[in-house]
């Protein structure tokens, strides 16, 4: 008799009668996978390019590689912004190699083609070798990728010219990312990126970022240092829900988190200037939203999770993070701060301090969420003896708390949907 | 004023090489002022920055470096328990002196982190600005620039530069 063969038969075990729900730990090795997933999940939805506030002046431009591929991304003297595949319509050299600056044009130094800020090719030397008529053909200029839509100075783009439209895509995080963005009228992305890296697949990250059950154990040391500052209270992450928001996206609150909220939740740590400066934030939030929305936009935190990879946490500071695949088991993550660009000294010191407390590879929180997911790659060698992960917790609950795991489920139906559609037609749609 | 010379810098900075190396943190503390500030700036900001304003990766006042040591100490530091090896190499060392209390020191170094089977590897340069004490020296700030533009595939600090 043939041995069964070892491993996962399927990628998803969903049943949702006896509350159960396993992921194949294959998913996170499989070269096939890596290799399918770059078309299924990478060129099919929306990806975040950067933020509108990153370029600030006209003929402000920056290069940022989204899903492998080099972006120009510019601010065209005429104040719009273009997203341009950066390659040389000529012989493919990446035109523009600078990470940011300012220019009227851009130039191509291998063979001196010229392009202007939306990509439209303005010179050649050696023009009367060409045709007549070559320079005005779109097949000289620069390619525009194929959508470029933003929503509230979220820039995104997809390869897939066929794709819904951003705001439908976006379903349910619409609302979460409304919350988020009613914070201040100036929001921009503040100077420093974070790039860095974690050994481990990319979907562990996302798993991690919306992960609220490890809080406790994972970020001992963090809730240590906090209770510390915050005069001996003990720490809670409060109150909250876990969320299926369609399209793969999800979110978990806290309805009462015990860290200070620059805008605009006030700890003792603060001191009085602290009081006065958040007290002050509150109450504009009042007048511009009334006194249910500001207490939700203000003393409420989030995780926000949008498929396939942009996580926007507005917890103790407002951080973007984008992550993508390098290899199987290698993730290139790149974070930025998000403030109001008109904030008080008070603010932005205290909100950097904070960010930095927990946030980014430096803080007390990151370096132990990573060494966390590299041993759960490293775990995953094991993957045809131990072929499933289980990822059930909560499914038998009306209402998910934020330490259960429907954020988890959200986006896998989503990725096995994409990956999977005959064997996800068979589960069905429901999340729970 | 008496001139500090470059093989009593090097002495100091062996030292505090020698103590992060051993993991001998709390004591490794005891080099800076009370006023200290540890800081690592993000990679792609200008030479002048300030965490004010900007986000680094590693902004520490006294209370906070003091917090990062304790914390390092712990079984609960995940990330570096067991803890890494660590070698921390110091050269290329640039002085001035500004008076007979402050120093301003520019060392290139290069720290060696290994772990698991993986060893990372972190270059940069050192800004200190040294206080002159009872013949000795106290850091009053260190700031390490880190070269390169990503902090990959190293993509973590959680020791101390």
């Amino acid at each position: 008799m043939k041995p069964e063969t070892p491993g996962a038969q399927l990628p998803l075990i969903v049943d949702r009668d006896r509350f159960m729900f396993k992921v194949a730990r294959n998913n996170f090795v499989d070269p096939e996978i890596f290799r399918r997933e770059k078309t299924e999940i990478f060129e099919r939805n929306w990806l975040y390019l950067g933020h509108a506030s990153e370029l600030k002046k006209p003929g402000d431009f920056l290069t940022r590689v989204v899903a492998g591929r080099s972006i120009l991304f510019t601010r065209s003297s005429e104040e719009q912004l273009h997203a341009l595949l950066n390659t040389c319509p000529h012989r493919g050299m990446q035109v523009c190699r600078e990470r940011s600056g300012n220019a009227k044009s851009f130039q191509c130094f291998y063979h001196g083609w010229v392009f202007a800020q939306d990509g439209k090719l303005r010179s050649q030397p050696g023009e009367e070798s060409y045709c007549e008529g070559f320079k005005s053909r779109d097949s000289s200029n620069m390619t525009h990728v194929p959508r470029f839509e933003s929503y509230r100075g979220f820039c995104f783009v997809c390869f897939d010219k066929d794709v819904q439209p951003l705001e439908t895509y976006l379903a349910g995080a619409k609302d979460h990312l409304d919350v988020i963005c009613d914070q201040s009228e100036t929001l921009s992305i503040l100077p420093g990126t974070h790039e860095y890296s974690i050994r481990a697949n990319w979907k562990l990250l996302t798993e991690n970022s919306i992960d609220g059950y490890h809080a406790t154990t994972t970020h001992a040391t963090y809730f240590d240092i906090l209770m510390r500052s915050n005069g001996g209270e003990a720490f809670s992450s409060g109150m909250g829900g876990g969320y299926a928001l369609g399209n793969g996206h999800a979110v978990i609150t806290s309805t009462s988190p015990r860290y200070g909220r620059p805008i605009a939740k006030w700890i003792p740590a603060w001191g009085e200037e602290g009081r006065v400066e958040i007290d002050r934030l509150y109450n504009d939030l009042v007048a511009r939203f009334g006194e249910e929305r500001a207490n939700r936009i203000a003393r409420q935190g989030r995780n926000l999770f949008i498929y396939p990879n942009l996580i926007i946490n507005d917890i103790m500071a407002v951080v973007v993070r984008t992550y993508y695949p390098v290899a199987e088991d290698f993730v290139s993550v790149s974070a930025w701060a998000l403030a109001p660009e008109q904030e008080t000294s008070w603010s932005r010191k205290y909100r950097l301090n904070n960010f930095l407390e927990f946030l980014g590879p430096g803080g007390f929180a990151t370096p132990d969420d990573a060494e966390a997911l590299e041993h759960c790659q490293r775990g995953f060698a094991n993957h045809r003896d131990v072929p499933y992960s289980d990822i059930s917790k909560g499914m038998n609950k009306e209402s998910p708390s934020n330490s259960d795991e429907i954020q988890m489920r959200a986006f896998w139906m989503q990725w096995h949907k994409q990956m999977y559609p005959e064997a996800a037609a068979e589960i069905g749609d429901k999340v729970i | 004023m008496t001139s500090i010379t470059r093989d009593q810098i090097a002495t100091f900075l062996y030292e505090e090489a020698y103590l992060l190396d051993k993991w001998r943190l709390p004591e490794w503390l005891q080099l800076f002022t009370d006023d200290a500030e540890y800081q690592v700036p993000s990679m792609d900001l200008p030479a002048d920055a300030t965490p004010d304003n900007a986000l680094f990766y590693v902004a520490d006042d006294r209370t906070r470096l003091g917090e990062r040591v304790k914390r390092l100490m712990k079984r609960a530091a995940h990330a570096e328990f067991p803890h890494s090896s660590t070698r921390h190499l110091v050269n290329n060392i640039r002085f001035r002196q500004e008076s007979d209390e402050d120093l301003d020191v520019e060392a290139a170094f290069a720290t060696y982190r290994m772990k698991d089977g993986i060893t990372d590897l972190y270059l940069g340069t050192n800004l200190y600005k040294l206080k002159i004490v009872d013949g000795s020296f106290k850091i009053r700030r260190k700031r390490c620039m880190l070269d390169g533009q990503a902090l990959r595939p190293a993509g973590r600090i959680s020791i101390i530069l």
